[in-house]
């Protein structure tokens, strides 16, 4: 036994390494002959454009938008499709704000004020969970209470309901079918890659083009971003319903519709719940960040602060969305665990629909329990506070963060910047699409040479260079702490109890949150969107990794160690190797996780691409070439998508 | 091809006929054609893609009769089985279930069928995780429509019929693999149904619950006296249920016959090999091993029947002084002295 797997070692990794060694060669060659070149030619023929300056496509873009405003009122697609869809969704999220966010039918208040929305939280997690998660939720509402933000939260709240309802509505039905029928489910598929793997911001810009700024847009990109996962899971759950006991549903003689409804679905009961958990928290991420398209709620407040760089606001408004993400997350996550109950269980439950319903009227009728008492207000106090911290924190901490920041702007940032977009737009274009040759295959190539030409014809060259500088740097270091924490995952159990739950809360946490707290330290820069896109991509990768690591198989890590390996040697020579296409895939993954932050963080500083795409949404003019910009993001990430999946591949095939 | 037909005189309830499951690209095409039926399973499945799990089966079920399919794994002993109710769609041939032929029925008809006059016992239980005992057991008349009173109360009846009182209000992951059986048992004989199939039922449980259990089947039979088809690849289980055994190898048939046929008169090398570590005197009667009179044998020896076990019969022919006759109708078959018996018990060497 051992002496076979060491012979698998030590024949396998040679043969595979040469070959990676040669394709390194070529690929250093390239680098080499680029940097050569770009020292006689830097600054020539880089397609720069200023920051106010348009090309004939961002004019273009911009007439087509002017076009369709004012055919809005005369096209028979606008008048019989969009605006149908528009004006549905746009009074389904009215009508869920006016329940508990908005004034509304002729009342200074909604209809269910915070005493009612907080009693029905308790309530509801308490019917769909446990009690634990119901004092829990209670306690987060009344926080947001308490922080000042009721009326933003709710509206938050309602958005996101909004989405999560239709999402489901949709979605459910889609993931069923996907489940039962295999053509379908060959269909969807890609699709919902295609979904997954578009930076969610992006489609913003077109969405509005279609359904204007505001709640429509907002929720239909939500719908987008929030949908993919209860569709996969709950096809996922029906087709792993035990093989055994769908037989002997059949065997007894159920019809179809039974066997759906009394085998299938109790079976996939607690998948469904898990993909609705996701479906709820990307639909909450989503949410904040439509705030920038001008949905309403804590996102918008976010986004204001961010741009008067009110670290404090900021502040209270990301602890706001946590508070809220922690409460939907544990809410959703207990009730997929949720175990039987008894009778009396039920029984109890039932009664406290009572003092529920008691509490619902009391918010209905009374003033004190509609409006949050504003002088219970701490959220002033705390933005105050974090103010302060951040103000502390720069003047005190400022040699080192600003030590830091310098050194990876100056070492790092800097120079990858100027290679790539201070070579000539062709330079660059030849160097990516023979690197896509060498390391993926001739597929990626020909992606990659699309791609670029597009980016060229998009008139923001210069911006996506910039761009790709920047994810670029932040995907090397979400890389290094991925394969670093994974390995040490992939080898100690222990590790990976302490580490996992802190990525899972990581990648629960709409993507915001994560800008303040760099902000607070670094200041506007390039660096802080970097840093804030690397925590972002860092939990995806690391777990993928982990995994990876775990899957090598004993008997080979035994081999090794029984051959005399140090441990240095078995994870160098023997983990990593063996689970190159792990650490593949985390590159893919965190590349997309990074460049979803892109326009987040054109919000801090990042500029380029993300700027553009954020000055779009903002000024009328820069319509067209925030919409251009987007559009640039979707083909770098459709071209390092699919370089990095080929590169995978072709290590995954040893050659 | 040995004994396809029924001993009895009586109507088979299940008759199959040509029967032929193929899996794989254009399935349909090899049953009807001579020359792929002819190739071995891998050449079949080299050449075309396809696997045949059932091919070219015959038999015959007798009412009341305990029908046992054997055959090494992979044989295609499951597919035979659900074919019986389509579980499996058939790829040719016919399956005759009280004169009507079950492939030609359209889907309402053979919902009927499934609620009505078969139920199935699987191996790995297939018990509903969400649904308590009593929910489990009634779910085939819940299926047709039963009401909720109705039900209830004919589950109680089977569940006790199982031995299971007591756990009516229990979730499946809270019994033993035994009880959870039990459950599976029960929930088969709800409905009433006319033909009970068992694929497997007992593999997954230790052998001295799997022991109490064929007990349990043994003695539901007597009590209930329903039709059963079981499929085991257990030799013993097979011998000490069955009434008949029909034995598969590759999907194909090589031999049905009693216990004691296939003991003594294995069709094949296959055969034999399944059967070499029966202890033999369990199971060969003594018109097996009986040799024609001689002439200087004394004929005022005891009488036996020709169905009597060996086993059973050991204790009388050594004890007597004269070797045993066998007769049936008061006519003399054959003799059966100490030799005869000592070899069956002595020696495995075939007959
Ligand atoms: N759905 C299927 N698709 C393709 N091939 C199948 C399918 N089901 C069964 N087979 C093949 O048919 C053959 C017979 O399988 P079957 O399950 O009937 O055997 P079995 O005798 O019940 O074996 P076991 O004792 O392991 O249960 C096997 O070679 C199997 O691979
Ligand atoms: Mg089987």
């Amino acid at each position: 036994m051992v002496a076979t797997s060491r012979t698998t070692v030590s024949t396998r990794l040679p043969k595979m390494s040469i070959v990676v060694r040669n394709r390194g060669r070529i690929v250093a060659g390239i680098l080499a002959v680029w940097l050569l070149l770009w020292l006689v030619l830097r600054g020539t023929h880089t397609l720069a454009l200023g920051g106010a300056q348009l090309t004939t496509v961002h004019h273009w873009f911009n007439d087509l938008n002017d076009a369709i405003g004012a055919g809005r009122d005369s096209n028979p697609l606008f008048l019989y499709f969009f605006d149908y869809i528009r004006v549905g969704i746009d009074e389904f999220v009215v009508f869920v704000q006016s329940i508990i966010a908005q004034p509304s039918f002729d009342r200074p208040v909604p209809l269910i004020g915070w005493f009612g929305v907080v009693a029905l939280v308790g309530f509801v997690s308490w019917a769909v969970a446990n009690v634990r998660v119901a004092l829990l939720a209670t306690a987060g509402f009344f926080f947001l209470g308490l922080q000042g933000l009721w009326r933003e939260s709710m509206d938050t709240l309602a958005l996101t309901l909004a989405a999560v309802i239709i999402s489901l509505l949709v979605g459910i039905p889609l993931g069923i079918w996907a489940g039962m029928s295999d053509r379908f489910n060959r269909l969807v598929t890609p699709v919902l890659d295609f979904m997954q793997i578009m930076p969610s911001f992006v489609y913003l810009a077109p969405l509005t083009l279609f359904f204007l700024i505001g709640p429509a847009s907002a929720t239909i990109a939500t719908l987008i971003y929030a949908a993919p996962p209860v569709i996969r899971l709950t096809a996922h759950g029906i087709r792993s319903a035990p093989h055994d006991t769908v037989e002997a549903s059949e065997s007894l003689g159920s019809t179809r519709t039974q066997t759906l409804t009394k085998v299938l679905l109790p079976a996939a009961k607690r998948t469904i719940v898990l993909g609705v958990n996701q479906t709820i928290m990307a639909a909450l991420a989503m949410v904040t960040i439509a705030a920038l398209i001008d949905a309403p709620g804590l996102g918008k407040t976010v986004v204001k602060a961010l741009q008067t760089l009110d670290v404090g606001t900021a502040f209270n408004a990301g602890l706001a969305i946590v508070v809220m993400a922690i409460v939907l997350d544990r809410v959703t996550t207990a009730a997929a665990d949720r175990g039987r109950r008894n009778r009396p269980y039920r029984i109890v439950l039932w009664l406290a629909a009572l003092p529920t319903a008691f509490a619902v009227w009391l918010s209905y009728t009374y003033v004190w329990a509609a409006e949050f008492d504003s002088s219970l207000d701490i959220g002033s106090r705390i933005a105050v506070w974090a103010g302060d911290a951040t103000t502390w924190v720069q003047s005190n901490l400022a040699p080192v963060t600003n030590g830091v920041k310098d050194v990876f702007t100056l070492v790092l940032i800097d120079p990858l910047q100027s290679v790539l977009a201070d070579s000539p737009w062709w330079l660059v274009a030849a160097a990516v699409v023979a690197i896509s040759l060498v390391v993926g295959s001739v597929r990626a190539a020909i992606v990659s040479a699309v791609c670029l030409a597009l980016i060229v014809l998009s008139g923001l060259w210069s911006d996506s260079m910039t761009t790709l500088a920047s994810t670029i740097v932040a995907t090397v270091f979400t890389m290094i702490i991925a394969v670093l924490a994974g390995v040490w995952m992939g080898r100690s159990r222990r590790a990976d109890r302490v580490i996992r739950p802190v990525l899972d809360a990581g990648q629960t946490m709409p993507v915001f949150v994560y800008l303040v707290p760099f902000l607070a330290l670094f200041a506007a820069s390039r660096f802080t969107a970097i840093a804030a896109a690397v925590v972002y991509a860092v939990p995806v990768a690391t777990k993928i990794i982990a995994d990876g690591v775990r899957g090598v198989s004993g008997t080979t890590v035994e081999a090794s160690v029984a051959s005399g390996s140090s441990t240095w040697q078995t994870i160098t020579k023997v983990q990593l190797p063996m689970s190159a296409r792990a650490v593949a895939l985390a590159t893919n993954q965190g590349l997309i996780y990074v460049l979803c932050m892109v326009v987040v963080g054109g919000l801090v500083g990042a500029g380029a691409l993300g700027y553009d795409v954020v000055a779009g949404f903002s000024q009328g003019q820069l319509y067209g070439k925030g919409l251009a910009a987007g559009i640039a993001i979707v083909l770098l990430g459709v071209m390092l998508d699919r370089l990095t999946q080929a590169a995978a591949n072709r290590t995954h095939r040893g050659g | 091809m040995h004994g396809t037909q029924v001993h009895d005189t009586q109507r088979p309830v299940i008759s199959v006929r040509n029967l032929w499951k193929v899996f794989g690209p254009k399935a349909a095409r090899v049953p009807g054609s001579a020359e792929l039926g002819a190739l071995s399973r891998r050449e079949l499945l080299d050449r075309t893609g396809c696997t045949a799990a059932v091919r070219d089966i015959d038999f015959d079920v007798a009412p009341g009769e305990v029908f046992v399919v054997m055959g090494l794994s992979g044989s295609g002993k499951s597919t035979l089985v659900r074919c019986l109710t389509r579980l499996v769609e058939p790829t040719a041939g016919e399956v005759v279930f009280e004169g009507e032929d079950i492939l030609r029925a359209d889907p309402k008809r053979l919902r009927d069928l499934r609620r009505n006059k078969f139920s199935m016992v699987f191996q790995h239980f297939g018990l509903l995780p969400h649904r308590t005992v009593v929910d489990n057991v009634s779910y085939g008349l819940e299926i047709r429509g039963v009401s909720k009173a109705e039900r209830v109360k004919r589950a109680k009846e089977v569940i006790e019929l199982v031995g299971l009182d007591g756990y009516e209000g229990s979730y499946p992951d809270q019994l033993s693999g035994g009880m959870q059986q039990r459950v599976g048992l029960a929930r088969a004989l709800a409905g009433d149904p006319d033909v009970l199939l068992f694929d497997e039922p007992f593999s997954a449980l230790d052998p001295l619950i799997r022991r109490d259990m064929q007990s349990e089947v043994i003695r539901l039979h007597h009590e209930v006296g329903k039709t059963m088809v079981f499929i085991t690849h257990d030799l013993s289980e097979a011998l000490k249920l069955g009434d008949r055994i029909l034995i598969m190898r590759d999907g194909a048939l090589v031999q049905i016959g009693t216990g004691d046929e296939l003991v003594a008169a294995p069709a094949d090398d296959y055969v034999r090999d399944f059967v070499r570590d029966v202890p033999r005197s369990h199971v060969l009667t003594l018109k097996w091993i009986m040799r024609p009179k001689r002439d200087d044998d004394p004929l005022d020896g005891p009488e036996l029947g020709p169905d009597v076990v060996v086993r059973e019969a050991t204790r009388s022919v050594l004890a007597a002084e004269k070797p045993v006759k066998v007769v049936k109708d008061g006519e003399l078959l054959g003799i059966v002295g100490d030799e005869e018996i000592l070899s069956v018990i002595a020696g495995g060497s075939d007959s």
